[in-house]
C-alpha cells in the first residue's frame, strides 16, 4: 500500500540532492581500448572518491592519455565502463562534458587570440552566463597568476604561462572533477612548485586526476597514485602505503668502520631476521682513494639493511647494540625513505615481465 | 543551438580580426576589378551580346577555384593539428554543432567578398552615367547563383579540411573536388558514351549537373527549384560527411 512511509526506509534521495555519499566522481570498470588492434588500455579499473586528488602514473606509453580522454567522453572507449560523478559517459558525455574540465596532452591553445578573450570564449562554452562569467574570469586569472598577460596573445606567451592558460581553462567553469594531463610538462622548476601550489589550492573544492611521469610533483600534491603500465593498473594507493607495499618498513641506512665480515653475528643477535640487504659500497674518497694521500681515507662504508615488513622498529636496538659493540664505530643511522621513484620502478619492472 | 551561436560568433570574430581575411579580400577585389574592367572594355570596342553582368559572372569559376580552397582548409585541419579540437569537443558542443560553425563562418566570408564586387557595378552606373548599360535582372540572377552555389562549394572545402590534418592536402583536395563538381560534371555531359541510347537517363543526370547551365538559367531570371535543391542538398551531404568525418577520426584514430 502507497501510504506514507515511516523513516526506517528512506526513499532514495533524488539525484539532485545532497545525499549522505555522493556517487564517486570517477569509478572506471575494465576499461579496454584498442588502436586498430593494438591494446593500448587493456582492462583498467579504478574509483576515485569526491575531492581526492589523484595522480595517474605510468611510462610513456603506458595507456595514461587515453585513459584519461575516455573519462572525457572525447575518446569512445572499446569496452569497459566509465562514470564520471554518476554519469554513465558512454552513454551521455554531453551531460559528462558539464561536469569536468579538461586540460589536453600538450596543452594545445589556439594562437591567435589573446588571454582574456580566450577564456571568455571558453567559459561561453562551458555554459557560463555572460554575469557571472565576468567576475570569475578575474577570479581565475587572479588564481592562475596570468594578470600580467591576460592581453597578450597566446602565441607569444612562455611555456608557463601557456600551461597556466590551460589549467585557468579547466577550473573556469568550476566543474566538479578537473582532469589535466601532464600538467608540469616541460616547466623549469619554479613553474613546477606555482603550478602544484594551484593544485593544491583546488583540494577540498574539486575532485583532481593528474597524470605525469615527473615524480616528486605527484608525490607532494597526491593523496591517492595509480601507477598504470602496458594499460594495466600495477599498484594504486597513498604514496606512503605503496612504499610499505612494495619494500615494507624494515629498511635501515647506516654508515659503519670495522670488520664487516663479523656484522652478520652482530646482527643476528639483535633480530634473527635482520640481513644486509646490499653489499657495502665504500663512500666516496675512501678505502680505494686511500693510496691516494690526497684524500685522508674514510673507514666508513654505507650499508643497507633489510627486516621483513612485520618486524618493529629496531633503530634504537641498533644503535644501541652496535655503540656497545667496540669493534665499529657507527657514524650516521636513518631508517630508509623510498622515493615514489623506486616505487614506480618496482611496480612498474615487476609486473611488466 | 546556444553552443552553435557561441562559436559562430567566435569563428567571424576570429575572421574580422585575422589580416589573413583583409588580404585576401583585397587580393580578391583587385583580381576581380582586373576582369570587370576587362570585360568593360572589350563591350567598349565592339557591341556584344548580353549584358556585363552576365559575362563577369560567367567568369564565376575563377575565385570559386581559388578563395574556397585557401578560406576553408584552414578550418578544421588547423583545429586538427594544434589538437585545439580535442579542448573544442571536451567542453558541451557536439562536432555537428563545431562543423557547422565553421561552415557557415567560412560562407559569410564568401558572401562578403561576392558583396564586395557589387561596388564595381556600382561604380560603373554612378560613373558610366548610361542606366542602360546595367540590366538589374542579370545582376540579381548572378548574385542568386553565386549565393546557392556558394553553399555546395564552400560545404565541399569544409569537407576537405575535415578529412585532413594537412592544411595544404585540405587545399588541394577542395580544388580537386570542386574541379571535379564545375568541370568534370562539363566534360562527363561531352562523353560519347552518354550518346547511346539505353544511357538517356544518365545523360539527363549529368545534364542536370551542369553548374554553368545553371548559372546561364539563372542569370536568365530562371531560378529552378531543381536547381536550388541540387546546391542546398549536395551542401548537407557534403557536411554531413565531413561531420562524421571528424567523428570518424576520433573513432579511428
Amino acid at each position: 500500500m502507497p501510504a506514507v512511509a515511516p523513516a526506517p526506509s528512506a526513499p532514495p534521495p533524488p539525484p539532485s540532492a545532497v545525499s549522505a555519499t555522493p556517487p564517486p566522481a570517477i569509478v572506471v570498470r575494465d576499461l579496454v581500448k584498442t588502436y586498430a588492434g593494438h591494446p593500448a588500455v587493456r582492462g583498467v579499473s579504478f574509483e576515485v572518491a569526491q575531492g581526492e586528488i589523484i595522480g595517474l602514473l605510468g611510462p610513456n606509453g603506458a595507456g595514461k592519455s587515453t585513459t584519461l580522454r575516455i573519462l572525457t567522453g572525447y575518446l569512445p572507449a572499446t569496452s569497459g565502463q566509465v562514470t564520471v560523478c554518476g554519469i554513465d559517459v558512454a552513454s551521455h558525455p554531453a551531460e559528462v562534458k558539464n561536469h569536468l574540465g579538461f586540460m589536453p596532452e600538450n596543452n594545445p591553445l589556439p594562437e591567435d587570440m589573446r588571454v582574456r578573450e580566450y577564456l571568455h570564449f571558453r567559459g561561453r562554452l562551458k555554459g557560463l552566463t555572460r554575469r557571472r562569467l565576468g567576475p570569475r574570469l578575474d577570479e581565475v586569472i587572479h588564481l592562475c597568476d596570468l594578470g600580467r598577460v591576460r592581453d597578450r596573445i597566446i602565441g607569444k606567451l612562455s611555456k608557463g604561462y601557456r600551461q597556466r592558460v590551460g589549467i585557468a581553462d579547466a577550473i573556469l567553469a568550476e566543474p566538479p572533477l578537473i582532469i589535466m594531463d601532464e600538467p608540469t610538462i616541460g616547466l623549469d622548476p619554479h613553474q613546477i612548485l606555482a603550478v602544484r601550489d594551484l593544485i593544491a589550492s583546488l583540494r577540498g573544492r574539486m575532485t583532481v586526476l593528474i597524470s605525469s611521469h615527473i615524480l616528486p610533483e605527484i608525490e607532494m600534491t597526491c593523496d591517492r597514485v595509480v601507477i598504470v603500465n602496458q594499460g594495466r593498473v600495477v599498484a594504486a594507493g597513498a604514496p606512503a602505503a605503496l612504499r610499505q607495499e612494495f619494500f615494507g618498513s624494515g629498511h635501515y641506512e647506516l654508515e659503519l668502520a670495522g670488520p664487516l665480515d663479523e656484522l652478520p653475528a652482530v646482527l643476528a643477535g639483535i633480530h634473527p631476521r635482520l640481513s644486509i640487504a646490499s653489499p657495502a659500497t665504500p663512500n666516496p674518497g675512501s678505502a680505494s682513494g686511500a693510496s691516494s694521500a690526497s684524500v685522508p681515507a674514510d673507514p666508513f662504508t654505507t650499508l643497507r639493511l633489510v627486516a621483513p615488513p612485520e618486524v618493529p622498529d629496531l633503530r634504537e636496538a641498533l644503535v644501541k647494540a652496535l655503540v656497545d659493540e667496540p669493534r665499529f664505530r657507527l657514524r650516521s643511522l636513518t631508517r630508509a625513505r623510498h622515493t615514489l621513484e623506486e616505487v614506480f620502478l618496482a611496480a612498474t619492472q615487476a609486473k611488466a615481465a | 543551438m546556444r553552443p552553435f551561436r557561441i562559436l559562430l560568433a567566435h569563428e567571424l570574430r576570429m575572421l574580422l580580426v585575422s589580416p589573413a581575411t583583409y588580404i585576401a579580400a583585397t587580393l580578391f577585389l583587385l583580381v576581380m576589378g582586373f576582369i570587370f574592367a576587362g570585360i568593360l572594355e572589350t563591350f567598349a570596342a565592339a557591341p556584344q551580346q548580353g549584358s556585363p553582368a552576365a559575362v563577369f559572372f560567367q567568369l564565376f569559376w575563377l575565385p570559386v577555384f581559388f578563395m574556397v580552397p585557401l578560406l576553408t582548409m584552414k578550418s578544421l585541419a588547423e583545429e586538427r593539428r594544434l589538437g585545439t579540437l580535442e579542448t573544442l569537443l571536451t567542453t558541451p558542443v557536439t562536432t555537428a554543432q563545431v562543423v557547422l560553425a565553421k561552415f557557415f563562418a567560412a560562407y559569410s566570408l564568401y558572401l562578403a567578398l561576392w558583396a564586395a564586387t557589387g561596388g564595381f557595378f556600382y561604380i560603373l552606373q554612378r560613373f558610366a552615367g548610361a542606366a542602360q548599360t546595367l540590366d538589374y535582372g542579370p545582376l540579381i540572377g548572378g548574385y542568386l547563383f553565386i549565393a546557392v552555389s556558394g553553399l555546395l562549394f564552400v560545404s565541399v572545402g569544409i569537407l576537405a579540411s575535415a578529412l585532413t590534418r594537412n592544411q595544404a592536402v585540405a587545399g588541394i583536395l577542395a580544388f580537386v573536388l570542386l574541379l571535379m563538381l564545375v568541370v568534370g560534371t562539363r566534360f562527363a555531359g561531352t562523353l560519347e558514351v552518354l550518346k547511346l541510347d539505353h544511357l538517356t537517363a544518365l545523360r539527363a543526370a549529368v545534364d542536370y549537373l551542369q553548374v554553368f547551365t545553371h548559372l546561364e538559367d539563372f542569370t536568365r531570371g530562371v531560378v529552378d527549384t531543381r536547381q536550388v535543391l541540387y546546391y542546398v542538398s549536395g551542401s548537407v551531404l557534403a557536411l554531413i560527411l565531413g561531420i562524421l568525418g571528424v567523428e570518424a577520426k576520433l573513432l579511428h584514430s
